[in-house]
């Protein structure tokens, strides 16, 4: 086991990997800021349970994960729902007609194997998910990055499962949109 | 049988990813791929992404 000194110091190294992770999933910087503090003391305080695991980082991701589905929870208990306003609508139907058809008929993608073994990928994949609305991406990262069902999201942030199924076309489609434009079309 | 819009298969596409279909939706929506190439490939994306954000983040 590394000295406590040089465990701080390897743990401290992460921090802006750490930052940005929590900033994509809980889109407000300062509950970012404290939600990586938390996850990093928990680490100190739970140094021995490292022990002996090959990756720092992975074992630092899986208590991070803990503390962001904490920190989704508190938020929307929250009476304040400035970060849960309801976002405009309307992008969608832009792609298609009145009809329901395509205004432009999506184009295949290369080599999408292929992207996914380049950093620069994942990357643009960050940018695209910034651009989303918050909630829209909250609920999003919930179930396609945490793996949650949407039962489990509609109860924990209080929406219905309508409302939850409408949030992640959204996020479908305007995610492939994005990518289609800044990496996939280029 | 009602013929889906795009518009209405790429919401049943994504609503597949999240809930188990009804046979009658997956009817639907197969009769829907078996002419419509733009749809075919917004769902295989649809897929693609859930597999590369599970991925996430960025290794740099």
């Amino acid at each position: 086991m590394p000295a406590p000194d040089d465990f701080r110091t390897q743990l401290e190294a992460l921090r802006p990997y750490l930052l940005r992770y929590a900033s994509l999933q809980l889109r407000d910087a300062a509950a970012a800021e404290d939600t990586v503090q938390e996850a990093l003391l928990a680490a100190l305080a739970g140094e021995a349970s490292f022990a002996g695991r090959a990756n720092l980082r992975t074992w630092l991701t899986g208590i991070l994960k803990h503390k962001i589905v904490d920190a989704i929870r508190r938020q929307a208990r929250e009476p304040v729902v400035s970060a849960y306003a309801d976002e405009e609508p309307g992008e969608i139907d832009e792609l298609f007609s009145e009809r329901g058809h395509w205004n432009e008929r999506p184009a295949a993608w290369g080599d999408p194997d292929g992207a996914l073994e380049q950093a620069q990928f994942f990357r643009a994949l960050e940018r695209c998910l910034e651009r989303l609305p918050s909630r829209t991406a909250q609920v999003f990262m919930l179930r396609e990055h945490l793996g949650f069902e949407t039962g489990e999201i509609c109860k924990e942030l209080s929406i219905t499962p309508t409302h939850c199924w409408v949030l992640l076309y959204r996020a479908r489609m305007t995610l492939r949109e994005c990518l289609q434009q800044t990496w996939f079309g280029k | 049988m009602k013929l889906l819009s795009c518009k209405e298969t790429t919401r049943l596409v994504s609503q597949g990813l999240d809930r188990e279909l009804a046979f009658a939706e997956r009817v639907a929506l197969r009769v829907h791929f078996a002419y419509c190439l733009g749809c075919r490939r917004a769902s295989r994306q649809m897929k693609f992404l859930r597999q590369a954000v599970r991925e996430l983040p960025a290794r740099t």
